[in-house]
């Protein structure tokens, strides 16, 4: 197994916030939403200030979005694929996590292993 | 399986040059990353078509060219190892001792990899100490800047800021520049005239200092400035716009007077980087911190070796110095393991490894010296203001952080967690873990050592259903 050598070429669309946006295949969705000017992505949830990407690399989870309808998307890693649909603006829960290890948040839980027993 | 499995976590200049050297002794390798193409960071590939190919050295090229179509290499982009241990696996490994699983989320799902050896390449992400409004939309570190242009053909902003430390920033102004930024200036917060005390280590990497040389040039056609001894201290909203305030700072990074305030529509940070430790920290491999610029870094021997068998790790995660470096490294860890699985002799692999060792010194020397022109010292909490934000994941404040340290009388990392909730967050104190232990350190008088952080059952946040599904083996 051998990774692509050349990206497909071919655009199509997806929605970002209610809205038809072009897309191209291989872009992520923070760069489709960097390229059409939005430079945040979610709330946060204590103060409800706006976030956007910052590391860039999948490591900070800063650039959240709700995609597909869930929630807590990387918008760093996420390659788009015809039909998404991105929202953005949400105030996405970023900790769920108790200290024992059990998991407290349902369908949004996840799960951050601290090393407290 | 006719051959042991062995699986090299990352495919940046480490991970490759360390599959490569295992596949073209005869073993089968595996290579894991998390970026939808091989490279990395430091070699992304455009990942969108159209874009111009990315300019990297002669062995770099070869490393992605090798790799790409190796017969023996299969590579699985796209996945992230959320967990890695240790077991007994008799039946795959030929000396009896343990074996390790390594947990995967993929595109199409969890993934579990159960190999003999391992080659732990993660790489790093960058540095950023915090200053007001570095949660500001806009406010990105370098390297986001830069891959974001480089990986996907979108500029952060038009007009931006490239600010920080360290000769990243050069790389990452020209090529915000090359790719039609108008870069506002470079603001740099070391003096480059330190330069002069490590003559001996340029010495010994000419390539290095014409790189630099190079970006100098480019950046002095395009007319960016380089504001040396110089900081961006506050980013504040401005219209639709940032503006950033710059600092004349001090060798100890203590700000003094304004020099300037410039509107922009992005500023990128960056601090130097830190290494990803958290897999080998799972897997129970020592570590320690770097004397060259104190980051947590992974214990090896002179053939890559961690302290737990099996498990060899080349490039930042052994202590930041760069792709060459990283190159170098990761021939050597995938040596290394030919030798471990019996598919390479002692004699041989003594041969080989000499003139790797050697090269590997040399690049260390440098790097050491990089870090002492480059140095980031503590004086930058002095330009953090009570309501900037720390823990970004979790909004904690620099001013609450600080009172519960005085409050409960908190002197290690441990307890400033489970009362302030510094770290814990999805970024699990990636970003702010060094910058908490360095004000926890200061408020307390003790050095905090930054192991607390980094030791995770779970090495990154995945959904809750993954952690309770069994993932397939390929």
């Amino acid at each position: 197994m051998s990774p692509p050598d050349d990206p497909p070429a071919t655009g199509f669309e997806i929605t970002v916030d209610g809205v038809r946006v072009p897309v191209r295949p291989g872009q992520t969705v923070a760069a489709v939403l960097l390229g059409g000017g939005r430079l945040a992505t979610r709330r946060t949830r204590i103060e409800g200030r706006p976030r956007g990407v910052f590391c860039g690399i999948g490591t900070c989870f800063d650039c959240l979005v709700v995609c597909n309808g869930e929630p807590g998307i990387r918008s760093c890693l996420c390659p788009v694929a015809p039909g998404d649909v991105i929202e953005t603006g949400a105030v996405i829960e970023t900790s769920a996590v108790i200290e024992t290890g059990a998991v407290i948040e349902t369908s949004a839980a996840i799960v951050t292993g601290s090393d407290h027993g | 399986m006719a051959d042991p499995q062995i699986v090299v976590v990352g495919a940046g200049p480490a991970g490759l040059a360390a599959a490569l050297a295992a596949a073209d002794g005869g073993a089968g390798v595996t290579v894991v990353d998390l970026g939808a193409l091989p490279g990395g960071q430091y070699l992304r590939q455009p990942a969108v078509a159209g874009l111009p190919p990315a300019r990297h050295s002669a062995a770099a090229n070869r490393l992605l060219d090798r790799t790409r179509n190796h017969p023996r290499i299969t590579f699985l982009t796209g996945h992230q190892v959320w967990q890695a241990t240790t077991e007994a696996i008799p039946h795959l490994d030929n000396r009896g001792g343990p074996g390790f699983t390594l947990r995967l989320l993929g595109p199409t799902g969890p993934v579990t990899l159960h190999p003999s050896a391992l080659v732990l390449a993660p790489g790093g992400h960058d540095r950023v100490v915090p200053f007001p409004g570095w949660d500001l939309p806009g406010v990105v570190t370098a390297g986001a800047a830069q891959s974001l242009a480089k990986g996907q053909g979108v500029l952060v902003g038009r007009r931006v800021l490239v600010a920080g430390t360290g000769p990243f920033l050069l790389t990452v102004a020209d090529g915000l520049a090359a790719a039609g930024a108008e870069v506002v200036g470079v603001v740099e917060a070391s003096r480059t005239s330190r330069w002069g005390r490590h003559l001996g280590a340029i010495a010994g990497t000419p390539g290095k200092v014409g790189e630099a040389v190079r970006y100098l040039g480019s950046l002095r056609r395009r007319r960016i400035p380089i504001w040396s001894g110089e900081a961006v201290t506050m980013v504040e909203p401005y219209g639709d716009r940032l503006r950033a305030t710059l600092r004349r700072v001090d060798a100890g990074w203590r700000p003094a007077a304004v020099t300037r305030a410039v509107a922009v529509d992005a500023v990128c940070v960056g601090h130097g980087f830190t290494p990803s430790v958290e897999l080998a920290v799972a897997l129970g491999c020592a570590t320690h911190h770097d004397p060259a610029d104190g980051s947590l870094v992974v214990s090896v021997d002179d053939s890559q070796a961690s302290t737990v068998p099996g498990v060899f790790v080349a490039g930042e995660a052994t202590g930041v110095g760069g792709a060459d470096l990283a190159r170098y490294e990761g021939t050597l860890a995938g040596l290394a393991v030919l030798h471990r699985i019996g598919r390479l002799d002692t004699t041989a692999f003594g041969r080989a490894a000499g003139p790797l060792r050697r090269r590997i010194a040399r690049q260390r020397r440098f790097a050491t010296a990089l870090h002492k022109v480059y140095p980031v010292p503590d004086g930058w909490t002095h330009w953090l203001r009570k309501d900037t934000v720390l823990c970004r994941c979790e909004e904690v404040t620099v001013g609450r952080t600080r009172s519960d340290i005085t409050a409960y009388g908190i002197d290690d990392l441990r307890a400033l967690k489970l009362v302030t909730r510094i770290g814990m967050g999805r970024c699990q104190g990636r970003m702010c873990g060094r910058a908490a232990a360095c004000l926890l350190g200061q408020v307390s008088g003790r050095p905090q050592p930054l192991d607390t952080f980094a030791n995770r059952h779970i090495a990154m946040p995945v959904p809750l259903g993954t952690v309770a599904e069994e993932g397939t083996t390929p």
